[in-house]
């Protein structure tokens, strides 16, 4: 409540000591429409996830635990789940690993390069999930994919590298896509560095490699820990690419979900595969920046 | 005892020089500053000597080795900089620390050194402190510490006191210069602050658009300055048109309605006299020059005057003594020692003339 108490002192207007009422009228709009199209469906979708639902009956509005029961019981849900933070964990590792050093390299080129390279790392963005990751399918998909056929042809395999269907085509498709965001943020982080301070380091006597290590890396640490997070939370509901690439083979919470709502239509435990994806998310994305506030809050303030 | 020397120091970016065939010899233990305006070069120089910038030209030699060829991280110069350049990261004690133990000096030493380097910069009760939670002021201590720690061979700073405000800047100042004289590192300081400048170096090199104006003490440069950019930079100065007749013990400049006996020259040339060297005369003497006080500023210590006269504008600066002080208006003659005065060739005599009512 303290943001309630603050904002109408900044904004009184000078005509008494009664609190203006302007502040709460002037984000009512933008507060109606959030509470309407964010908190109410969240709301009735975690409610929906305690109706029944059979066969024949469709969805009964009662509370139950039937869903929850069935997603803490059987085995089929623990895959789902555990699968999809695996690729998730395996996706925020690849993009920190590669975005990190790019996001420097980028920050050390010059002019003209810098802007052209920048492109290049947000262009997956810029195109549609459908296009980029059919391009995906044709570099590795089956043998007759560009990528197989290239590496059959000089020997360095022999069998085409399985990747439609696969976790790896998973992992691989949706690190190209959430890059970006990894980049941006280390980018971010770097611009705030002291333009000196590789210098400052160089002449007491580090090399490039301390200097990396011991300097630079330190002070991006926050910036790669909030790119792993938004990446780590878009991978684990990303939806598009697992349902093209992963296909019904090779299920995730997202694609559970979306299977439970429009295939099996039981929307009750679809709402509870939802919400539980939610929750956890949530949990752990709150959890991460707690710690990365408190890990770094002495240093950077 | 040649130290540090730089012999026909070059840098050129495409066309453009940014320091032009720069030459300077330092002595060891010596301070000596690079002073001129923004983009006179003197941070370029300060660049090629710690190895940030590759020179075009010329060779920059310490103890008769050539640093050129060597990389900034072999070189041994403590540089401090503009910024400070503190690592956020650690810690005033761990950044302090951070060369020695890139000079795999031993843990006890180095704890050793590091507490000494701290108490000398007087931060002995701030070594945990992390960068960000100190003042500017504590941060400059801490650069300097951490240049200092390793015991370089050359002390490199580049504008350090720029960021702080004036009265720390001066108490910072004296207490740079009281830990040059302790340690003797050879100091080169760069700065755009010519009161700094006279006030901490043995010599100073005056640079304008890439190129050596004067290299002398600051007195010397002060007093006798060698070209009218010197004498403009460092400090208020009066230029004035002044005519030379006559030869030999009859030979006299004349400026505006005052004549002074002249020791040399011929024809138009430029009186250049400082402020504070110029009084109000009483009586009618010869050697001065008539005027009206256009405006008086009180500045404490000192009146600022200026004055209009035949000759021009003549800014004059009076210690306040106390006495009555002639009021804006007032009709008044001026006067100035002729050795006060220095007398160049007038390189620019239609602007000049222009100038000049």
């Amino acid at each position: 409540m303290s943001a309630g108490t603050v904002a109408p002192v900044a904004l009184a207007v000078p005509s008494g000591d009664r609190p203006s009422r302007a502040p709460y009228l002037l984000v009512l709009p933008a507060l109606l429409l959030f509470v309407g199209i964010v908190l109410i469906p969240i709301a009735m979708t975690v409610l929906l996830s305690f109706h029944d639902w059979g066969q024949y009956k469709g969805i009964e509005p009662v509370l139950i635990l039937k869903n929850w029961k069935e997603i803490w019981g059987d085995g089929y849900f623990h895959e789902m789940f555990l699968r999809t933070f695996r690729i998730a964990v395996l996706i925020t590792l690849f993009t920190a690993l590669f975005g990190a050093p790019e996001a420097y390299i980028l920050s050390r080129m010059r002019d003209p390069w810098r802007g052209i390279f920048l492109l290049v790392v947000l262009g997956p963005l810029l195109i549609s999930v459908v296009a980029r990751t059919l391009g995906w399918a044709l570099l590795f998909g089956g043998s007759s994919g560009v990528v197989n056929k290239a590496l059959m042809n000089l020997g360095v395999i022999s069998a085409p590298l399985p990747f439609m269907f696969t976790e790896t085509g998973v992992v691989i498709a949706l690190s190209h896509v959430l890059m970006p965001f990894m980049v941006l943020s280390v980018w971010a982080a770097l611009q705030r560095l002291d333009p000196q301070i590789e210098n400052a380091a160089a002449s007491l006597g580090a090399s490039q490699l301390t200097i990396l290590r011991r300097i630079v890396l330190p002070q991006v640490i926050p910036g790669i820990l909030s790119g792993s997070i938004i990446v780590f939370a878009l991978a684990a509901s990303a939806f598009a690419t697992p349902a093209i690439i992963g296909g019904r083979r090779l299920k995730v919470a997202s694609t559970l979900a979306y299977d439970e709502f429009l295939n099996t239509l039981n929307w009750p435990l679809g709402a509870a595969v939802a919400t539980l994806l939610l929750v956890a998310l949530a949990a752990i994305i709150v959890g991460c920046n707690r710690f990365v506030e408190r890990r770094y809050a002495e240093v950077f303030r | 005892m040649t130290f540090l020397v730089l012999d026909g120091l070059t840098k050129r970016f495409g066309e453009y020089a940014a320091v032009d065939k720069l030459s300077l010899v330092v002595k060891k233990g010596e301070f000596v500053s690079l002073l001129g305006p923004s983009g006179c070069g003197k941070t370029t120089t300060l660049q090629m000597i710690a190895g940030f910038h590759v020179p075009t030209s010329g060779a920059i030699t310490l103890e008769g080795r050539n640093l050129v060829a060597i990389t900034p991280a072999q070189r041994g110069l403590g540089i401090v900089f503009q910024s400070y350049a503190l690592f956020p990261h650690m810690t005033a004690a761990e950044n302090v620390a951070f060369g020695l133990e890139m000079q795999r000096v031993a843990r006890a030493e180095r704890e050793e050194r590091v507490r000494q380097t701290l108490a000398l910069v007087g931060l002995a009760a701030f070594a945990d402190r992390y960068p960000r939670r100190m003042s500017g002021g504590q941060q400059q201590r801490v650069a300097l510490a951490r240049a200092l720690v390793i015991r370089p061979r050359i002390l490199l700073l580049d504008e350090p006191l720029s960021n702080l405000d004036a009265k720390l800047r001066e108490e910072m100042q004296i207490e740079l210069r009281q830990i040059q004289r302790t340690l003797g590192t050879t100091t080169l300081l760069v700065t755009h602050d010519q009161a700094e400048a006279m006030a901490l170096s043995d010599r100073i090199v005056v640079m304008n658009q890439g190129r050596v104006e004067q290299i002398a003490k600051p007195h010397e440069a002060y007093e006798r300055p060698a070209t009218a950019f010197v004498a403009n930079f460092l400090g208020k100065t009066n230029m004035l048109q002044a005519t030379v007749e006559g030869e030999g013990e009859g030979r006299r400049v004349a400026i505006g309605d005052g004549t002074w006996p002249a020791g040399f020259g011929q024809g138009l040339m430029l009186a250049t006299i400082r402020p504070e060297k110029i009084a109000f005369a009483d009586g009618d003497a010869r050697c001065a020059l008539s005027g009206t006080v256009k405006t008086r500023i009180f500045q404490g210590n000192h009146w600022l005057y200026q004055v209009v006269t035949p000759a021009g504008l003549v800014t004059v600066i009076r210690q306040n003594t106390g006495e009555a002080a002639p009021s804006e208006g007032a009709t008044v003659r001026i006067t100035w020692r002729s050795e006060d005065m220095s007398l160049t060739a007038d390189t620019k005599p239609a602007a000049a003339a222009e100038a000049s009512p």
